[in-house]
């Protein structure tokens, strides 16, 4: 039998990241990335990035780590 | 069935937070929202925000808030906790707030014991201002005023405020935590919520040191910063119970 493994997902707001990455770099794995577009503020956000299309596939396990040492409370987790 | 796992805590307003990218300020706002939250104290909280970076705090925090003089926190908080003794009384204050220019009444406000909670974030510079030499910025560091780095011979060597105000006898918990890394947040959250039991309990003085990254004064990247806490600062600043004589008097 598959082991069950908990799914997460996260949300990033745009406009309140200013950019500091610390979510990219806490990300266990490595799931965060920089955006290629800027915001109202003009820094680059961070970007959450689930590359696998299928659903099982999903790495993001919502363990809210990025969240946690988000500074501006950019980061909202989702857990199902 | 998706559930929502982390958001903006209540005692927080829905305001952006006018720190820098990768600042501690907005990190340790965000952990008191979230204790005063879960021991249930908000709407009986009253804060006291200091001169510095966090001089606007009152703009976040959806809790009674009233402006002290510079450094002048602990004293302030004296007086509005001997007036309403069933309101919990906190201070947030930066390094150049509580060591420099206030030292004078935080050491007094432990030694007879006030029943407040003090909140003292230690970046190692004055941010405000823009990155003089505060009282606790390390040996070899730069800064505006320092120019080549903080000889100790010079400028004397960095002060451990917390250890001073561990030696009186009214002071009951002191810790030093930081806000650099998820362990780290997760142990200055209990420590803030031990804090505030020792209010409520009513056993006196407590003081959470929070060693907390400032990446624009101190010309790094977040990222960088944050390893820099770990590295170089914890060294001086150890990350430790310096005091605690709650003992069994409140639950953990």
């Amino acid at each position: 039998m598959a082991k069950k493994t908990k799914k997460g997902r996260i949300t990033i707001d745009r406009e309140l990241c200013k950019g500091c990455y610390l979510c990219a770099w806490v990300c266990p794995n490595h799931l965060i990335e920089v955006s290629d577009k800027l915001n109202q503020k003009g820094y680059y956000p961070a970007e959450f990035k689930e590359t696998d299309e299928k659903e099982e596939n999903h790495k993001c396990t919502g363990c809210a780590i990025c969240a946690t040492i988000c500074p501006d409370i950019a980061i909202e987790v989702y857990r199902g | 069935m998706e559930k929502k796992v982390f958001q903006r805590p209540k005692y927080l307003k829905d305001a952006v937070f006018h720190y820098c990218p990768g600042c501690g300020h907005s990190i340790i706002h965000r952990l008191l929202a979230e204790v005063l939250e879960e021991l249930d104290i908000g709407d009986k909280a009253i804060g006291v925000p200091p001169a510095g970076c966090a001089v606007l705090a009152y703009n976040y925090f959806d809790v009674d808030m009233g402006e002290a003089a510079h450094g002048r926190g602990a004293a302030v908080a004296t007086g509005i906790k001997r007036i309403l003794p069933d309101r919990i009384v906190f201070t947030y204050q930066g390094d150049g707030d509580i060591a420099a220019i206030g030292t004078a009444e935080t050491i007094h406000a432990a030694n007879r014991g006030e029943n407040v909670t003090v909140i003292f974030v230690n970046n190692g510079t004055y941010g405000m201002t823009g990155g003089q030499m505060a009282p606790t910025t390390l040996p070899g560091q730069n800064s505006t005023t320092t120019p080549g780095g903080r000889d100790p011979d010079r400028d004397g060597p960095p002060i451990d405020l917390s250890q001073m105000l561990a030696i009186t006898k009214g002071s009951t918990y002191i810790e030093r935590t930081a806000v650099n890394s998820y362990k780290n947040i997760k142990r200055t959250k209990k420590a803030l919520t031990k804090a505030f039991k020792t209010q409520m309990a009513g056993l006196g003085f407590s003081l959470v040191e929070i060693l907390s990254p400032c990446p624009t004064n101190w010309k790094m990247s977040s990222v960088d910063a944050a390893k820099w806490v770990d590295e170089t600062m914890t060294k001086i600043f150890p990350l430790k119970v310096i005091k605690d004589e709650t003992g069994k008097r409140i639950d953990n």
